[in-house]
């Protein structure tokens, strides 16, 4: 019994403390309280309890129900209709891929999401997992094409959902990392004609919005070819976006650069190391070591980035729920559609937010 | 006269430094040569592309009759303009989205990230969800997400819901909030109008004259003015003159119901709102959280000697705190401000006629990719550059001058 007063007091100090500790204060809280009464109720109505999610009993459904959307249920609803993303769930997920097809992208999907986390333990980075990297990506291309071991050919125009939002992020961010690196010593260079090179691509590329690169990418890239040569819409915007890292990663590894003491490359000079061993052995490792934390929120931006994509009519995950809300019974329900996809993204940017924040923590302690 | 080749080889070494001067001589023309021919490579190409395609290169096309209607201008527009002047048109409704976009997201940005630091739990983790939610979403999906909603059936009525005997009521029986966009009251074109904006515009620049008057003043004898009372008094009077000496007009244009649409007063498109709103709130959340690390990072002694000063709390923030943390700040504020006039050309998607959008008809119209593609670039390249170049001006201007 004592025991419980206690808490109970405690937690009333805390209160007094932390929300009415002045008078301004309490009229704060008072005033942000009677908000969340107004407007909680609301919310929670209009995504849980007036909302129309439709399930049947099924007894040959793993689970033993399924989903049985229908549009004329939502027209009476007050709230909303999640009906929508199960109805368009596939969809979503997986764009115009032949339907009984869709083992691939999946198997695709997963390959790559356990790849990347598999490569986000720093003491697993290495030559191995380079290779690794390297063997995986032409993999999963022809998994999802195709034409080759019996599978069917499946052109990249009707890839679309989770893979390319997937493919141009951790590809795309795979690609432009050793172009990133090189940018970033060619900047640092002492050799004029490299350097301002460098400086011009990156300072460029910089300047100007995605959007126009991608624009450039996707019509300029076919006029730039000899004729006969085509490469398609996927790869193009894939350069694109790999150009465009590049240009960003270069910067912040470039700051990683700057930042390693200078006794260490005059450390290396006067063991009379050459210029490509004191790059690879000692100023790379302790330039990429700092600047992993900054790295992850640039990755975070260009994941966030690879939603532009849609601007040049190609369907990454935000381009199928567009896609799904082009259907008229459909279409008052994009609404949902979009949060649905706002969830999927704000996980994903948040966890690798977070793993960031882990990371820095970690590094500190091993710098200590 | 072997002696006197290796005495030539070991003067040249010497000249050289061991070599090393013309290996990166010889590395720096091979490279130069490299991208040079690359890119002649790629010219060529599109050259030969582009004659094959029966595409004439060049700017004069610009002077061309664009031929198309663009749905809102600040400038006279029509579909006789020439594609030049489409262009103009985009750029305008670019710059006043990025502007708008700047001024609102740093004050929301300062204001939250200043809240995060409250001392009341309920407001710091209100804003710490804001900060935390917000940037992690992609401005794209924010923007189209705001898009359906204000043009969505199911949030808002339509023109046409307000017509008739049984119609809906406008806001405060002038303001009409539909689909189609925010219809409301508007100053009439009138002279007299120009002057109080004139008025405005003058006080606005004497009270920031008065303000920097004061400061030297203040130098020199250690004496403060009333600034802000002086400023905000030329701020209110002097548009009323102008409004006075201009005919003091009190015309104004309310929208009119008609048959089918509204007509007169102004109106806020609803791609208009859309991309406001998503850049702004994008913006506004990494901008808090660069407030919030910047005011963090000035130390506590620097509030302590304040307060043992016995300067109230408002006088700590402005003149202690915020000066110092601007410091801190400036740098990511300016990559925010870039960052958020790139993601203007995010409009396309949602259909508002910036820049981006209005040279993507043209590029389709005209089949002109290389030259719609370059001038995009160089607007926002130069844009981007003059930024930049202002705010490290600003940046050097306030940044601690140590002795």
């Amino acid at each position: 019994m004592s025991i419980h007063l206690s808490i109970l007091s405690t937690s009333r100090n805390w209160i007094r403390r932390k929300l009415f500790n002045t008078w301004a204060n309490s009229v704060i809280t008072a005033l942000i309280i009677m908000a969340l009464i107004y407007f909680f109720p609301k919310a929670y109505m209009w995504v849980v309890t007036d909302a129309i999610l439709t399930i049947q009993v099924d007894s040959e459904s793993w689970w033993g129900y399924s989903f049985v959307p229908d549009s004329n249920a939502c027209i009476k609803a007050n709230g909303a209709c999640w009906d929508f993303v199960a109805e368009k769930f596939r969809l979503i997920i997986f764009g115009l891929y032949p339907q009984d097809q869709h083992w691939r992208p999946l198997v695709m999907m997963i390959t790559l999401i356990s790849l990347i986390v598999y490569s986000l333990d720093t003491s697993r980075w290495g030559f191995r997992l380079g290779v690794t990297w390297v063997v995986a990506i032409p993999m999963m291309f022809f998994l999802m094409q195709g034409g080759v071991l019996g599978l069917t050919f499946v052109q990249t125009d009707s890839w679309g959902g989770g893979p390319i939002t997937l493919i141009l992020s951790a590809v795309g961010i795979v690609l432009s990392f050793p172009i990133a690196v090189m940018l970033a010593f060619g900047r640092q260079s002492d050799m004029l004609v490299v350097k301002t090179i460098c400086i011009f691509f990156i300072e460029i590329i910089r300047g100007v919005p995605l959007i126009t690169i991608l624009f450039m990418a996707s019509l300029m890239i076919p006029l730039f070819l000899p004729e006969g040569i085509n490469i398609n819409k996927l790869l193009r915007a894939l350069i694109g976006f790999t150009l465009f890292s590049a240009a960003y990663v270069a910067e912040v590894i470039r700051g990683g650069l700057q930042a390693v003491p200078k006794g260490q490359y005059e450390a290396a000079d006067s063991l009379g190391l050459s210029y490509w061993q004191k790059t690879i052995f000692i100023i790379l490792p302790q330039a990429l070591k700092l600047v992993i934390p900054p790295i992850m929120n640039t990755f975070i931006g260009l994941f966030k980035d690879t939603t532009l994509i849609i601007i040049i009519s190609m369907y990454d995950f935000l381009g199928t729920v567009r896609l799904g809300a082009s259907d008229p019974a459909w279409r008052p329900y994009y609404i949902e559609g979009l949060l649905f996809a706002a969830i999927v993204y704000f996980v994903v940017c948040y966890a690798m937010a977070a793993y960031s924040l882990h990371l820095e923590a970690k590094l500190d302690t091993e710098r200590r | 006269m072997a002696n006197a080749i290796s005495s030539f080889k070991r003067t040249l070494r010497i000249i050289t430094m061991n070599g090393k001067e013309v290996k990166a001589v010889i590395f720096q023309a091979a490279f130069f040569f490299l991208v040079a021919g690359g890119a002649y490579f790629l010219y060529h190409n599109m050259q030969v592309n582009l004659e094959r395609q029966n595409i004439q290169t060049g700017f004069h096309y610009l002077s061309l009759e664009s031929g198309f209607a663009i749905g809102e201008s600040w400038i006279s527009y029509s579909p006789s303009s020439s594609y030049a002047r489409a262009i103009l048109v985009g750029f305008i409704n670019t710059s006043v989205v990025a502007v708008l976009g700047i001024t609102l997201a740093t004050l929301i940005g300062v204001f939250v990230g200043v809240a995060a630091l409250s001392s009341n739990w309920l407001v710091s983790k209100l804003t710490s969800v804001y900060i935390n939610f917000l940037r992690n979403l992609p401005v794209l999906l924010q923007i189209i997400l705001w898009y359906t909603i204000v043009t969505s059936p199911r949030f808002l009525p339509t023109v046409r819901d307000f017509n008739g005997e049984n119609g809906l009521e406008p806001f405060l029986g002038t303001i009409y909030m539909t689909r189609q966009g925010i219809f409301m009251p508007f100053f009439e074109a009138d002279i007299g109008w120009l002057g109080a904006a004139i008025g405005l515009a003058t006080g606005i620049f004497i009270s920031i004259w008065i303000r920097y008057l004061s400061r030297i003043r203040m130098d020199k004898t250690g004496q403060q003015l009333p600034v802000f009372w002086i400023g905000t008094s030329f701020i209110l009077v002097l548009p009323c003159i102008g409004w006075l000496l201009m005919g003091a007009p009190v015309g104004i244009d309310y929208p009119e119901m008609g048959r089918f649409r509204l007509s007169g007063g102004a109106t806020i498109t609803p791609e208009f709102i859309a991309v406001l709103f998503g850049l702004t709130i994008y913006a506004s959340a990494f901008i808090a959280d660069i407030v919030r690390s910047g005011i963090l990072s000035v130390p506590t002694g620097q509030v302590e000697a304040g307060r043992s000063l016995g300067l109230q709390e408002g006088v700590i923030m402005g003149r202690i705190v915020l000066p110092q943390a601007l410091r801190i700040i400036i740098p990511p504020l300016t990559s925010q401000y870039l960052n958020l006039t790139k993601n203007s050309s995010l409009a396309v998607a949602v259909g508002y006629p910036d820049l981006v959008s209005i040279s993507n008809t043209t590029l389709n119209q005209t089949g002109q990719a290389p030259e719609a593609i370059m001038i995009m670039m160089i607007v926002y390249l130069s844009t981007s550059l003059t930024t930049a170049f202002f705010m490290n001006w600003y940046d050097k201007k306030i940044q601690f001058v140590e002795r």
